[in-house]
């Protein structure tokens, strides 16, 4: 039912773990509705230099989390932020229809990390 | 797939047909085609076949008569005829129907059904461990009451109900019991006189016959009518031209099980019991799912805490092990397993659950191997999960 991409970053995901300092963290979804995950984001000169995710759910979640942090390493936060559910979804060669919504959920966490980080930024510049 | 190992521990979605009901079947396939009902001699072998089969099931839940047996496509099936055909036929007396809330969607949906076409429907809670509560049950029993629906034992959690007390309460009350035997049967005796069942529903893939069979058991002077019109095969109660060559298998199916049950089921018992406790004990918070004794001999329902049932699939998976899970991500509706929540657990709790399955051909060796992979699967997954306590990943 799964792709053999999806598949393959199930069984060896990239970037899993967590960053201690991260500049932005993100978590969306929920453990009722069985996924949830969370991203972790360092920041340096406007560019994504790290990031790492845990995630609990299915294996489309653990895919699609560790995919976005392959899409995401290394580009600048206006280009990550302009990654898409359906980018996600297509590097990884399609999801069955059932999960695209529930489990396709790393473009969001990667955002609300994104906005994490502007968000601690701004509060930054306001204590200065 | 990352071993040539395989280890099929999902009996609960679809066993292997025994090679003797194989046998069994094929000159009904290959030689013996002809109609049952026909007058002819080509009807003749067919309608041998047929009642030899009935008189199998009839010895397998001890019925009173071969005309009690009804054959139909499956326990799908012969729940939608007992839920709908009772109703519809009873509404002089009442039109109440009261099923447990563990009851297979077969039951369930068909109640659901009734309830939009003005009937009264009841589910009756269970307890922690998937029990019904008998004082509900009493308190919810009316006049109107016309049939109470509950399982014989529960195929996701192992759960056997008490069936001869509830028996007790449903006739004080003059209503119909139908108990639903498709994860049962095949591993504990039946006796359907002795138990006071007036329907008992019976599947044929769940005791190693083919798949698209099983039968409907009616007590004599149970008032039903028939939801397929027809033919009027089957006593008029199931119109079609009977699956000999799956009915045959079937009732082989059935007369092997009658045989070979008790020690097998007592092998089963044992693998289970083992494949349980070792679970239990090489992973920190795994519970067990349904009763700890009053359940199925093939029935290891765990669950593991901060991890999700699919990714435990998939990774069992590439061990080469299959088993089933009552977790949202692997079902249809994205709920998940009504029965699971049906127990109290909560929705994060029921989505860690995995349902092994034990059959035949599992062996000693089997249990062990999984209980050697267990641990390090949900040590990979509770690592990867934002929801795992940090003392446990260490």
């Amino acid at each position: 039912m799964y792709t053999e991409k999806v598949m393959e970053h199930f069984r060896n995901p990239r970037n899993m773990g967590e960053i201690q300092d991260a500049d932005g963290v993100g978590t969306v979804g929920n453990p009722v509705c069985g996924d949830m995950m969370t991203i972790y984001i360092k920041v340096k000169d406007n560019r994504i230099e790290d990031i790492k995710f845990k995630t609990f759910g299915c294996g489309a979640a653990v895919a699609t989390s560790s995919m976005i942090t392959e899409l995401a390493k290394g580009k600048t936060l206006e280009e990550a932020l302009k990654i898409t559910r359906k980018d996600v979804a297509d590097a990884l060669e399609g999801l069955p229809p059932i999960k695209m919504h529930c489990s396709n959920l790393a473009a969001d966490a990667l955002k609300a990390a994104i906005e994490d980080y502007y968000k601690k930024q701004k509060g930054k510049v306001e204590n200065q | 797939m990352l071993t040539s190992k395989k280890v099929y521990m999902d009996h609960i979605a679809g066993k292997p047909v025994d090679p003797r009901a194989i046998e069994a079947m094929l000159p009904f396939i290959r030689e013996f085609y002809g109609n049952p009902s026909s007058i002819h001699s080509f009807g003749h072998e067919p309608r041998k076949a047929l009642e030899e089969a009935r008189a199998k099931i009839v010895k397998l839940i001890n019925a009173e008569r071969a005309e009690s047996i009804i054959f139909t496509s499956g326990a799908t099936e012969s729940n939608n005829m007992t839920v709908k055909g009772v109703a519809y036929r009873n509404m002089d007396k009442g039109k109440h129907v009261i099923a447990s809330s563990i009851e297979h969607m077969s039951v369930i949906n068909s109640c659901k059904y009734l309830k939009t076409k003005g009937f009264d429907v009841t589910f009756l809670p269970v307890d922690k461990y998937g029990l019904v509560d008998l004082d509900s049950l009493e308190r919810e029993l009316k006049e109107e009451t016309v049939l109470v629906s509950i399982q014989y034992a529960n195929g996701e959690i192992g759960t056997v109900q008490p069936v001869r007390e509830i028996s007790q309460i449903v006739h004080r009350k003059n209503a119909y019991l139908h108990v639903d035997a498709t994860a049962a049967n095949g591993q504990v005796p039946l006796d359907v006189q002795k138990e006071g069942i007036d329907l008992l529903t019976l599947s044929s893939n769940d005791m190693y016959g083919p798949k698209g069979v099983g039968a409907l058991y009616i007590r004599s002077g149970v008032r039903i009518e028939p939801i397929i019109h027809g033919g009027g095969q089957e006593r008029g109660l199931r119109s079609g031209t009977e699956n000999v060559p799956s009915i045959v298998g079937f009732g082989k199916a059935a007369e092997i099980a009658v045989n070979e049950m008790q020690s097998e089921s007592e092998r089963l018992s044992r693998l289970r019991d083992k494949l349980i406790k070792g679970l239990l004990e090489s992973v920190p918070y795994a519970f067990l799912n349904g009763h700890p004794k009053k359940r199925l001999p093939d029935n290891a329902a765990v669950r593991f805490n901060f991890i999700e049932g699919e990714s435990i699939l998939l990774s069992l998976d590439m061990m080469g092990v299959a088993a089933s899970s009552g977790s949202a991500c692997t079902a249809k509706t994205l709920e998940p397993s009504h029965v699971l929540l049906a127990t109290g657990l909560k929705h994060e709790e029921a989505h860690g659950s995995v349902l092994f399955t034990l059959g035949r051909q599992n062996t000693e060796e089997e249990v062990d191997y999984v209980l050697q992979i267990m641990p390090d699967i949900v040590k990979r997954l509770r690592a990867m999960s934002p929801l795992t306590p940090k003392e446990l990943l260490g």
